[in-house]
């Protein structure tokens, strides 16, 4: 579905106040990475890690330095119009519906855009009105709208002419909890029954968590991993954490493959590698254990870690 | 085309609905709009009450050129004014989402909006115009009724080439909106008055270049059957669409030279 080799985007940028220089920012350097039909892909960097530049040559709205980019057998930059009735977009923080109008408007508006034909329109409508519950707004001027129904709205927007692959930048930005798994269980579902292509691009762990089985993490421009979450934890999430409870407060321990990462009253947390039941014995030898709990890594302190390299 | 037309009304329905939603808002907007045009054409009005001719030209001669500019550039005004707002969407990146969407970005762009409210202006020029021909003893031929009808349409042509080209300033400068206006809201004060009027440079740049002479003066100097001030070849009275069609061309190119610029430097 999308194939980038060696992708690389520079800009040139003038700084300084009274004697502007030209500064060559490279935002994506040659980075290569394939999606295939009916992937549901997340994309994870830091701000300004290069992660909307990559999706919008992806779109077709900037054009490459370099490197070569397909995208459902179209090169973006070329056949923008084409590629654009194929694909749907969808940034979090932008509003692409009718601010003024009641929903159902930018509805039937978009339907003109993507010429799309009355009995699809109808169709899929009917179907984004009872799976994403649109009815209770659809009347409504978009501007009174919630960020959660709004966020539905968007989703409705972007689904409507059927495109096989979909691009969301930060979808879920500032949605409560409820309205969050709303929009993840309506991912998953376009994903699994229409095979729809998905790449997503967010700060919130919980979705690369929770929806994508595949993430690519991108910085200063590079890829630095491109694979399944369960081998990204074995990979950087090597380390686990031992918390112990003590009888009281005691000194940092000192025991043998393990570093002492924090201490609060009697209880203690300590860092290690392999066997849990080694390092608990011979904690067990240096003091006595009230209680214990081993902390598995979570994927955010893993990406934390990532970064940090 | 008749795709590209049908889109663009319903774009545009979809804008004077939004509009009418706010009717309060609207209404005063009209009626300011109407009384801000009143008092550019009362300056007309004082500046012939202290001479009786503006180099050749008599006040009812000068107030048909204002009108027809007046009518025109609210045609204009009307059809893609909002284009001054242009920037903000470049500054904000909201022009991404025209590129994501299968239509020509110039087309979007200029659907995207629709100033109701400029119609004030129209209004007002139909007046000026009333008033210019109870004034005047036109001998109406069928070649002059022609002139008439194929400029007008024209001028609004010509006077939308200079908008969009002056848009895609901001394409480089991410802003340049006052620049733009200049040539837009400026040209258009120029083209209310006879080009005889200026000095030469300001005729070159704004008359010939920046095509304004063919938007009106030309067209007017035939239509009121006076020579040339400039004793220039009447021949040119009858340009105006030509120049019109080339304004087009260059305005279209220069917008898509633009966008592709915008493409690869990423804004």
């Amino acid at each position: 579905m999308i194939e980038v080799e060696n992708l690389s985007k520079r800009f040139v940028v003038r700084r300084g106040r009274f004697r502007r220089e030209r500064h060559v920012v490279d935002a994506v350097k040659e980075i290569s990475f394939g999606v295939e039909r009916g992937e549901l892909l997340g994309y994870l960097g830091p701000n300004g890690a290069g992660k909307s530049t990559t999706i919008k040559m992806l779109t077709g709205i900037l054009v490459p330095s370099g490197g070569r980019v397909s995208v459902g057998g179209l090169d973006p930059s070329r056949k923008r119009i084409e590629l654009a009735r194929r694909i749907g977009a969808m940034f979090g923080q932008r509003v692409q519906l009718w601010w003024d109008l009641p929903l159902l408007d930018s509805f039937q508006l978009l339907r003109h855009i993507y010429k799309v034909p009355p009995g699809r329109y109808r169709e899929s409508l009917a179907r984004f009105r009872e799976v994403l519950e649109l009815d209770a707004f659809i009347h409504t001027p978009v501007r009174q709208l919630s960020l959660g129904q709004r966020i539905r709205g968007e989703l409705t927007a972007a689904m409507l002419h059927g495109p096989e692959l979909l691009f969301l930048d930060e979808p879920t930005i500032g949605l409560d909890v409820v309205a969050k798994q709303r929009v993840r269980d309506f991912l998953v579902e376009i994903n699994r029954d229409d095979g729809v292509t998905v790449m997503l691009t967010t700060h919130d762990l919980g979705d690369i968590e929770r929806l994508c089985n595949r993430l690519l993490v991108i910085d200063h421009g590079s890829l630095i991993w491109d694979g399944g979450i369960p081998e990204l934890k074995e990979r950087y999430g090597g380390e686990r954490v031992l918390v112990v409870d003590l009888e009281g407060p005691s000194e940092p321990l000192q025991v043998d493959g393990a570093t002492v990462e924090r201490v609060e009253g009697p209880r203690q947390w300590l860092r290690f590698r392999g066997s849990a039941s080694e390092l608990t014995a011979r904690v067990a030898a240096a003091a006595r254990i009230v209680d214990l709990q081993v902390q598995e890594p979570d994927i955010e302190e893993i990406v934390r870690r990532i970064y940090m390299r | 085309m008749v795709d590209a037309v049908f889109v663009w009304r319903k774009l545009v329905g979809a804008q004077v609905r939004s509009q009418l939603q706010y009717r309060m808002s609207f209404t005063l907007d009209v009626f300011g709009s109407f009384w801000i045009s009143f008092i550019d054409f009362l300056v007309v009005l004082t500046i012939f009450h202290n001479i009786s001719r503006l180099n050749s030209w008599t006040v009812h001669e000068v107030a048909f050129l204002y009108a027809l500019s007046s009518i025109t550039f609210a045609f204009t005004d009307l059809l893609i004014g909002h284009l001054d707002q242009f920037p903000q969407k470049i500054r904000d990146g909201n022009f991404d989402i025209v590129l994501v969407r299968p239509r020509g970005t110039l087309l979007q762009i200029v659907a995207s909006d629709f100033a109701s409210r400029r119609l004030a202006r129209v209004l007002q020029g139909t007046i000026v115009l009333v008033y210019a021909l109870s004034g005047l003893s036109i001998h109406w031929t069928a070649g002059r009724v022609a002139v008439l009808l194929v400029s007008l349409p024209s001028a609004v042509v010509i006077f939308g080439s200079v908008w969009v080209v002056g848009a895609c300033v901001a394409f480089w400068t991410t802003d340049g909106g006052e620049f733009t206006n200049a040539f837009t809201y400026g040209g258009t004060t120029m083209a209310q008055y006879p080009f005889d009027v200026y000095g030469t440079w300001l005729r070159r740049l704004l008359g010939y270049f920046v095509p304004l002479a063919f938007v009106c003066y030309f067209p007017a100097l035939y239509v009121l059957g006076k020579p040339d001030p400039l004793g220039l070849p009447r021949a040119l009275d009858f340009l105006s669409p030509a120049v019109a069609a080339a304004a087009a061309c260059v305005a279209g190119l220069t917008w898509r030279f633009a966008v592709r610029h915008y493409r690869s430097a990423g804004g």
